[in-house]
């Protein structure tokens, strides 16, 4: 057992839930509320010294009435020792848990993964935005247990919300990394720009009407 | 340069052994066919394993130059066949959309391996279930992948179709722009279309 563990149980006491031992790993379960400070000890402390956030990941059991976990892979760099620490986050309240982007810069893509996939809300995140599917996406969390396989719509609903999404609507300016250019794009550029930030599925309704309202 | 004709003492006509033809008769549709089959410039869109088998059809062992394709075209204006080459995600159907309006007629599509022709073993939320419910496609390439013989067969057949074209006909070069509803045939034909079969139906169990 990773002598860490029982060095959080002193430090945290009863915010630490259990620890465990699985194929050479150890796992300790804590409660989500104090996570940001337990990780920022585990990363700061000298004796510890986990400074490398391997990922973020989360976990739903088949028992659907029983808390979802959030996993964070910690890596001590110098020390080359992991830790895996997950948050209990009982799903009667709302899925919330602090971000550790502040500890970590590489956590904002990690926990907008979460967020995409499990429906996670990372208070205090800088940019929590779907990363994997579309903005637009509106059939839920695809990693949850409630969730079909095949999804909640047709695959004709499917294929036309897909086929309306704006294909460039995924990236900010900062992702296409021309954010700092922005002022020196012709206007007609910005204005693309601009509009592709944000997809809009077109609705079939009112483009019917407007198509029968120019018939008339 | 036409035919020289010299007139000979016998009366008879020689006609001059440097004769060289420079011109022939020939169906326009087939002149015109042969030239588009013979200089398909693809566009690779691959996005899994299937363009790995797509890498080696188009390198020395079994060389895409042979039918006049060694010009991969990575930009769609200058293409005329477009390869689907792996999976298609939802994601990714506005993306092959656009290509394929990008490409100036005449162009084709060819569908290759199991999940760019019918979602193959992703029959999940993820994944477009064969992307003629985007683009429609003229040669269907099974196999996961299939193999680098396989997508030549494939060409070929592409090829055999495209000589059997004619001019006469512009409803083969027709477009259809996407309707009002962003999808290029009725729903319920997407929906039969992406029904599960084989090994999916399974996948209920867990849905």
């Amino acid at each position: 057992m990773n002598p860490s563990a029982s060095a959080l149980r002193q430090q945290f006491g009863d915010a630490i839930v259990r620890a465990a031992e699985s194929c050479g790993d150890t796992i300790v379960w804590v409660r989500p509320d104090r996570i940001v400070e337990i990780l920022g000890w585990l990363k700061e402390t000298p004796g510890q010294a986990y400074n490398y956030l391997t990922d973020i990941t989360a976990v739903e059991y088949r028992d659907t009435e029983g808390p979802l976990e959030v996993c964070y892979e910690l890596f001590s760099l110098t020390r080359r020792v992991p830790l895996r620490l997950k948050a209990i986050l009982p799903t009667d309240r709302p899925l919330e848990i602090d971000s550790a982007v502040a500890l970590w810069s590489g956590a904002d893509w990690l926990e907008r993964e979460v967020y995409d996939m499990f429906g996670i809300t990372f208070r205090g995140h800088p940019d929590l935005r779907r990363i994997l599917m579309w903005e637009t996406y509106a059939e839920g969390y695809p990693l949850r247990k409630s969730f079909p396989l095949r999804g909640r719509f047709s695959r004709s609903e499917q294929v036309r919300q897909a086929l309306g999404a704006n294909p460039e609507a995924h990236y900010s300016l900062e992702e296409l990394g021309i954010a700092q250019l922005y002022h020196e794009v012709p206007a007609d550029m910005r204005e693309r720009l601009a509009r592709g930030e944000r997809g809009r599925i077109a609705e079939p309704e009112a483009e019917q009407a407007a198509e029968e309202d120019a018939d008339g | 340069m036409g035919v020289t004709a010299t007139p000979t003492r016998t009366g008879g006509t020689i006609v001059a052994e440097q004769v060289t033809p420079n011109w022939l008769t020939t169906r326009l549709d087939w002149l015109v066919n042969w030239g588009r089959a013979n200089s398909l410039w693809p566009m690779p869109f691959g996005t899994a394993c299937c363009a790995i088998e797509f890498m080696a059809t188009a390198a020395a062992r079994f060389d895409l130059a042979r039918f006049g394709m060694e010009r991969m075209s990575f930009s769609p204006r200058q293409a005329d066949v477009l390869i689907c080459a792996g999976r298609l995600p939802f994601k990714l159907a506005p993306v092959i959309r656009r290509i394929y309006d990008q490409m100036p007629q005449p162009k084709w599509v060819i569908s290759m391996g199991a999940c760019a022709s019918s979602g193959g073993i992703f029959d999940n939320y993820a994944m477009v279930q064969g992307i003629d419910t985007v683009v429609p496609v003229d040669v269907y390439v099974p196999g996961c992948p299939p193999r680098p013989e396989g997508l030549l067969y494939g060409i070929l057949m592409l090829q055999k179709k495209i000589r059997g074209e004619t001019l006469a006909d512009p409803s083969i070069r027709e477009e259809h722009p996407l309707g009002p509803r962003a999808l290029r045939m009725p729903p319920d034909k997407v929906d039969e279309l992406s029904e599960p079969f084989g090994n999916s139906i399974h996948q209920t169990r867990s849905a």
